[in-house]
């Protein structure tokens, strides 16, 4: 199986291959911002923090205790969804734009404590070993995403998702209708910390070497774009929207010295001629049922 | 040393005051993380940098030319980036404002190189002033001078004046303010110009005062400035102004006492410690939301 897998992997560009892995972190890391921002509704401005503690957290374990891969994952994932609770319990009292710099300001106090933080090399970065498992990373990559789309697709559609979503349209409506606001935002932070955890490890072990400055407030911004350019709150729209924003500075890249000026030139057009994303607001399940002439058409576009 | 240190606090915290009013502006009138209010202070250090070395002028006119050129930066990214968005989810706006930044940014790394630019030494006499234990450049003094006449100015412009008055108007009720005949794409168009020309003359300063000029100062310094506006009470004016001098003070005693690999979480501690204690910052109101 491994050695098929091996051979699968060797078969395609490496150049592509190497896109194709961006693009499934992307969607891992984005998910779960989506989770957070997407479905909950509260502003994070730190995921990066949570990918960089995954990061850190799985290379030290393949370092120290070499446990394979796929239970490396698991840990990394819990370590940081415990963070994220421990942090979250304090900061999601707060609301909107408070909550927003908050988590900012937790980021870069991460940022600045990997910097000067001795067993991790401090500013020199992490040379990460390769991950113990027969499967070759990008499969094992996108292996992971198939299951995060899975996870989130049936959180949206639980109990659990729906509360999330009362909390979002109105928190003061959902807590009167008996929805325990503060544990369900820190349940839906510790998710989408874990999925960025994941993610952060996937990183780690693809690039075998992780730098505290790969994490900034830039790559949060990043993984934001990604899930409001797809729409906030659509799984296919996320998808869609990190796989474009991924992939993007590799389409510009015959622009050269211009790509950074026309991505964010192309973020803000996007965003005005677009603004609630490429697929906010679009119902999926409708459109298809439109598409066989199931329901009349008028009713595929919701109002967010 | 406390006075010495006192002295360098409060002349870096009032160029974060300066910027963090920019910010808190906005937010007040249209609930807008300006995310790009960072990179018009870049631009304007880099204007300012310009008039020093091509022109010749002092650094007075090459902060009222930065003030003047970013003024009218401002007012067209509103009218490009977020007036569309408006109406739309405040994270749609967000999103633009972070492309113009990204744009903002990397067009003065194409037009102006990577590596920092430095002030001409003639840009500004340095001297310095002994106070008992402490020297005083007259930088400093310049420094807090400018903050402190520009501040003033706007202080006046915001109480005194009929815009003023059409502004707080705004920022309290934008509906309202619009049926009561305030022209409100005026009055937006006209914060967005005070905003960023306070962040064009702190840009000018910061870069008299490090002597470095470069494309990523924006960053940083916008991020400082962002915390600085929260932990007065983000959309309060004299907030922003206690904010930015508390984070330059705290940030250079952390700096003094050992902690300079720190140095940039120590604003953002300070900031998250006091929002868990006051949650809408130290001057901010207490909004109580109803049903």
């Amino acid at each position: 199986m491994g050695d098929f897998l091996q051979s699968l992997v060797a078969s395609i560009d490496p150049y592509l291959m190497q896109i194709l892995v961006n693009v499934g972190i992307a969607i891992v890391l984005a998910l779960g911002l989506n989770v957070i921002v997407g479905l909950t509704g509260q502003l994070s401005l730190g995921h990066a923090a949570f990918m960089s503690i995954g990061a850190f957290t799985s290379a030290m374990i393949t370092i120290k205790t070499g446990l394979p891969f796929s239970l490396n994952l698991a840990a990394t994932g819990v370590v940081t969804a415990v963070v994220a609770a421990l942090i979250g319990f304090p900061i999601l009292r707060l609301s909107g734009d408070y909550l927003a710099i908050c988590t900012l300001g937790f980021a870069e106090i991460v940022k600045v404590f990997f910097l000067n933080f001795e067993p991790t090399n401090k500013a020199l970065g992490l040379t990460v070993p390769s991950a113990r498992t027969a499967i070759p990373m990008p499969v094992y990559v996108w292996a992971v995403v198939i299951l995060a789309i899975a996870l989130v697709t049936f959180v949206q559609s639980s109990r659990f998702g729906r509360a999330l979503k009362a909390i979002r349209e109105d928190e003061i409506a959902a807590e009167a209708v008996g929805i325990n606001t503060t544990r369900y935002k820190i349940q839906a932070f510790a998710l989408g910390s874990f999925m960025a955890g994941v993610g952060g490890a996937l990183y780690a072990h693809f690039l075998s070497y992780i730098n505290p400055s790969d994490f900034g407030f830039l790559k949060s911004v990043d993984i934001l774009s990604m899930v409001v350019l797809g729409g906030l709150g659509s799984v296919p729209g996320t998808v869609i929207g990190s796989s474009l924003l991924a992939s993007a500075p590799e389409f510009l890249r015959f622009m050269s010295q211009y790509r950074m000026l026309v991505y964010g030139a192309l973020l803000v057009f996007l965003m005005v001629f677009r603004p609630n994303g490429l697929l906010g607001g679009v119902n999926f399940a409708d459109l298809l049922l439109r598409a066989i002439g199931r329901r009349p058409a008028g009713h595929g576009l919701k109002q967010r | 040393m406390f006075l010495q240190q006192l002295i360098n606090g409060v002349a870096l915290g009032s160029v974060y005051a300066l910027i963090a009013l920019g910010y808190t502006m906005v937010y007040g009138i249209i609930t807008l993380i300006n995310f790009a209010h960072g990179e018009i202070f870049m631009v304007g250090a880099f204007i300012g940098l310009l008039l020093v070395s091509y022109f010749k002028v002092n650094v007075f006119v090459a902060i009222l030319g930065a003030m003047i050129f970013c003024m009218i930066m401002g007012v067209l990214i509103e009218l490009i980036a977020y007036r569309a968005l408006r109406k739309s989810s405040r994270l749609s706006a967000l999103i633009s404002a972070i492309g113009v930044s990204i744009f903002l940014s990397s067009l003065s790394l194409m037009v102006f190189g990577a590596d920092a630019k430095g002030f001409p030494d003639t840009a500004f006499p340095v001297r310095q002033i002994h106070v008992g234990s402490a020297d005083i450049s007259t930088l400093q003094l310049l420094i807090i001078g400018v903050s402190a006449c520009l501040m003033i100015g706007l202080e006046f412009i915001v109480k005194k004046t009929k815009i003023g008055k059409a502004m707080r108007a705004t920022s309290e009720d934008y509906n309202t303010a619009a049926l009561m005949g305030i022209n409100v794409n005026r009055v937006i168009s006209f914060t967005f110009a005070l905003g960023s020309a306070l962040a064009a003359a702190g840009g000018v300063l910061v870069g008299v005062l490090f002597n470095a000029v470069s494309f990523n100062m924006g960053l940083m310094a916008g991020l400082k400035a962002f915390a600085a506006a929260v932990l007065g009470g983000i959309g309060s004016i004299p907030g922003a102004m206690l904010g930015g001098l508390l984070l330059g003070v705290s940030e250079v005693f952390g700096v003094a006492i050992g902690y300079s690999s720190y140095r940039d979480a120590i604003a953002f501690s300070i900031l998250v410690l006091v929002l868990l204690v006051k949650p809408t910052g130290l001057l901010g109101q207490k909004i109580t939301k109803k049903v």
